[in-house]
C-alpha cells in the first residue's frame, strides 16, 4: 500500500532540500567559481582573463609577503593548538575531582571561550598588551618597568594572538571533562589495585580512552586556527603589522581580495589553503590509527 | 545534582582527624589555591575591561592593574553610546538584533527539518548528501568567500543584511549534526506507533519528533545567537554604511582614526556588547555545557 506521501525518496529530498539547495548555491558553485578565478586575473570590475598558473607561480616564487604570511600562520597554528589542548586537558583533569565549587571554576574557565571570538575581547586584548596596558602595569608592580607595546613589537605581536587563542581553552576543557567522566571508575580502581602509579594510569588509561576526543579536537581546532581572522584584523587594525608579524593567512587573503581587488590571486591563495588544510587533516586521520584507541562497541 | 553529598565529600578529609595525615588535610586547600588562582588569571582581563569602563578616562592606564575605580564614571557609557557621526549604539544594537534573531530562526528551523530527513528517512543518495554536509563543516570559509561576494554584488545585495541572513535559512551543518544526534535517541517505536495511527512522515516530524527535540533546538539557537552576534567578517565584507553596522563592526570604529581618545567609551561599549552573551550563558548554562560536551560545538 504505497501511497504518494509514503514515497520515502521524495519525502527525504523534501526534508533535506534546504541543505541540498544551500549546498549547491553557497558551497558547490562558489567552490568551482573560486577554482576558475584562481586561474584568472579577475579584479571584480573587468571580465576575468585566463592566466594559467601565473597566480600560483607568483605566490610560490614572487611574493615575499606571502611566505611571511605562511610562516606567521604556521607559528600561530603550531603554537596555539597544542598549547590550548594541553591546557584544556590539564585543567579538565584537575576539575574532574569530587571537590566543592567545581561548577564555579568550570564557568570561570569557560567564560573566555564564550566571549573570545568577539570584537570586544580583541579590543580589550590590544589594551592588555599595549604599552601602558594591563600586563606592563603588573610587570611594573614586580619592579620591571617597561613601556614596550607587546602588540606593537614585531617579535611579540603574534604571541599576543597565540595567548588570546590559548586563553580560550575552556570549550575543549568541557569536552575533555565529559570524556573523563565517561571513563569507568573501575578501570582506574583495577589499575590502582595492580599498583599502577598516577603517571602510568594517565598514559595507559586516561590518554587512550580520551584519544578519539583528542583527535576530533585536534582536527577541528587546527582547521579553525588556520582560518583565524578577526583578532588579527582588529589587533593590527586590518594591516597585519607591525612588519607583517600578525599577517595571518586569512588576513593576507582578505587584503589581496578586498583592498587590492585581486580576486584571482586571492582565490588561488584560498585553494592552496584548502589543499594544505585537507592534507593536514588527512595526515592526522591516517596517523590516528597508531594512537587513537576505539572501544569495540557491540550493538547498543 | 547532589550538592550536599558533594560538599560532604569535599569536607570529609579535613574533618576526620583520625586517619588524615596533614598532607591529606591540606590537599583540598592547595587544590583550591592553584585552581582558584588560575581562574583569577583567566577572568582578570574581563574584570579589568568592566572596571576600565567605569574609570574616569585619565585613570584607566595610570594604574592599570587596579580594579577599583576612584569613582564610578558612568559618563563613559553615555559618551560611548553616542557612537560615531550621528549613528548611536541604539542603531548598532538594533542592527545586531535584527540580524541575529532572523538568522537564528532560519538556521534552527531549517536545520531541524534537514536533521529529521537525514536521521529518519531512507532515501536514495542520502549517504552522498550527508557526506557533502560533513565536508562542508570542515571547509575553510575563505574558499567560498570571494565567489559569494561576487554573487551577492551581482544581484545587488551589497550594503544590506541579505547576504548575512539568507544563507542561514539553508541549514547549518553543525546544527543538523547536533539535532540528528538528539533524534537518534528517540525510540523508533514511537514513529512506528504514529505510522500505525495513520500519521505521515510530516505528521511524525511535527507531532512526535519536534516536541521531543526542543532541548537540542535550544542549544542550536544559543550557539547560532553567539556566532551571529560575534560575526565580524560578514558585516565587514557586506556592510559599508555605518547606519547598517552591527555592534561587532561598530566597536572597530573606536580603533579607527589616528589616536583614540575615548578609552572609557570604548571599554563601556565593549562591555555592553558582551552583556547579551553573558545573560544567555547564565540563563541557559545547562544547555550550553551539554551542547559542547555531546557534539564538540565551540
Amino acid at each position: 500500500m504505497t501511497k504518494f506521501r509514503e514515497n520515502n525518496h521524495l519525502v527525504g529530498y523534501l526534508f533535506t532540500a534546504p541543505f541540498i539547495i544551500g549546498f549547491l548555491i553557497f558551497t558547490m558553485f562558489p567552490m568551482l567559481a573560486s577554482l576558475y578565478y584562481s586561474f584568472t586575473d579577475y579584479n571584480l570590475f573587468e571580465a576575468p582573463n585566463w592566466v594559467g598558473f601565473d597566480n600560483y607561480k607568483t605566490m610560490f616564487s614572487g611574493d615575499d609577503q606571502y611566505w611571511k604570511s605562511v610562516r606567521v600562520t604556521f607559528t600561530y597554528v603550531l603554537a596555539s593548538v597544542p598549547l590550548r589542548l594541553a591546557f584544556a586537558l590539564a585543567v579538565a583533569m584537575l576539575l574532574n575531582k569530587a571537590i566543592g565549587g567545581i561548577g564555579l571554576y568550570r564557568s570561570a574557565y569557560y567564560l573566555p571561550s564564550l566571549i573570545g571570538g568577539s570584537v570586544a575581547v580583541s579590543i580589550m586584548w590590544t589594551q592588555v598588551f599595549g604599552d601602558k596596558g594591563l600586563l606592563n602595569s603588573f610587570l611594573g608592580l614586580l619592579g620591571i618597568h617597561t613601556t614596550t607595546s607587546w602588540i606593537g613589537s614585531p617579535g611579540t605581536a603574534i604571541w599576543t594572538l597565540i595567548a588570546l587563542s590559548v586563553w580560550q581553552f575552556g570549550s575543549s576543557m568541557l569536552i575533555f571533562l565529559a570524556g573523563l567522566k565517561s571513563i569507568p571508575a573501575s578501570l582506574h580502581e583495577a589499575a590502582n589495585v595492580d599498583g599502577a602509579g598516577a603517571g602510568r594510569r594517565f598514559f595507559k588509561i586516561t590518554l587512550p580512552m580520551l584519544s578519539p576526543i583528542i583527535l576530533f579536537n585536534l582536527i577541528m581546532q587546527t582547521i579553525s586556527a588556520f582560518m583565524t581572522f578577526t583578532p588579527a584584523y582588529v589587533i593590527s587594525r586590518g594591516e597585519g603589522g607591525p612588519l607583517d608579524s600578525t599577517l595571518l593567512y586569512s588576513l593576507y587573503l582578505y587584503k589581496r581580495a578586498f583592498q587590492f581587488t585581486q580576486m584571482g590571486y586571492a582565490s588561488a591563495m584560498a585553494w592552496v589553503m584548502l589543499l594544505t588544510v585537507g592534507v593536514i587533516a588527512l595526515i592526522l586521520f591516517q596517523t590516528s590509527k597508531y594512537w587513537v584507541h576505539y572501544e569495540s562497541k557491540g550493538e547498543s | 545534582m547532589a550538592v550536599p553529598a558533594k560538599a560532604l565529600l569535599a569536607s570529609g578529609p579535613a574533618s576526620t582527624k583520625r586517619t588524615a595525615s596533614s598532607a591529606k588535610k591540606w590537599k583540598p586547600y592547595a587544590f583550591h589555591l592553584v585552581i582558584g588562582l588560575l581562574a583569577l588569571v583567566m577572568i582578570y582581563p574581563i574584570l579589568w575591561m568592566i572596571s576600565s569602563s567605569l574609570k574616569p578616562n585619565g585613570e584607566i592606564f595610570s594604574q592599570a592593574y587596579n580594579l577599583i575605580p576612584s569613582r564610578l564614571a558612568w559618563e563613559n557609557y553615555r559618551s560611548g553610546w553616542a557612537g560615531f557621526a550621528g549613528n548611536t549604539f541604539t542603531t548598532f544594537f538594533k542592527n545586531s538584533l535584527i540580524i541575529v534573531v532572523i538568522s537564528t530562526i532560519g538556521a534552527v528551523a531549517s536545520s531541524a527539518v534537514v536533521a529529521y530527513g537525514f536521521a529518519r528517512i531512507p532515501f536514495a543518495g542520502k549517504g552522498f548528501w550527508f557526506g557533502c554536509m560533513m565536508m562542508t563543516m570542515m571547509l575553510p570559509h575563505d574558499v567560498t568567500m570571494i565567489p559569494q561576494y561576487v554573487m551577492f554584488s551581482k544581484i545587488g545585495w551589497l550594503s544590506s543584511f541579505k547576504p548575512i541572513i539568507v544563507p542561514q535559512f539553508f541549514a547549518i551543518p553543525f546544527f543538523v549534526f547536533l539535532i540528528m544526534q538528539f533524534i537518534r535517541t528517540i525510540p523508533h517505536d514511537l514513529d512506528e506507533a504514529a505510522k500505525m495511527d495513520g500519521c505521515s512522515k510530516y505528521g511524525i516530524f511535527f507531532r512526535i519528533v519536534l516536541p521531543l527535540i526542543v532541548p537540542s533546538l535550544v542549544t542550536a539557537a544559543i550557539f547560532s545567537f553567539y556566532w551571529r552576534w560575534d560575526d565580524f567578517i560578514n558585516p565587514l565584507l557586506y556592510l559599508n554604511n555605518p547606519k547598517l553596522y552591527p555592534v561587532s563592526l561598530a566597536l572597530k570604529l573606536f580603533l579607527d582614526g589616528d589616536s583614540i581618545n575615548n578609552w572609557g567609551g570604548m571599554f563601556a561599549m565593549a562591555t555592553l556588547s558582551l552583556v547579551p552573551i553573558f545573560a544567555i550563558f547564565f540563563i541557559f548554562q545547562r544547555y550550553i555545557v551539554e551542547g559542547i560536551s555531546t557534539s564538540g560545538l565551540k
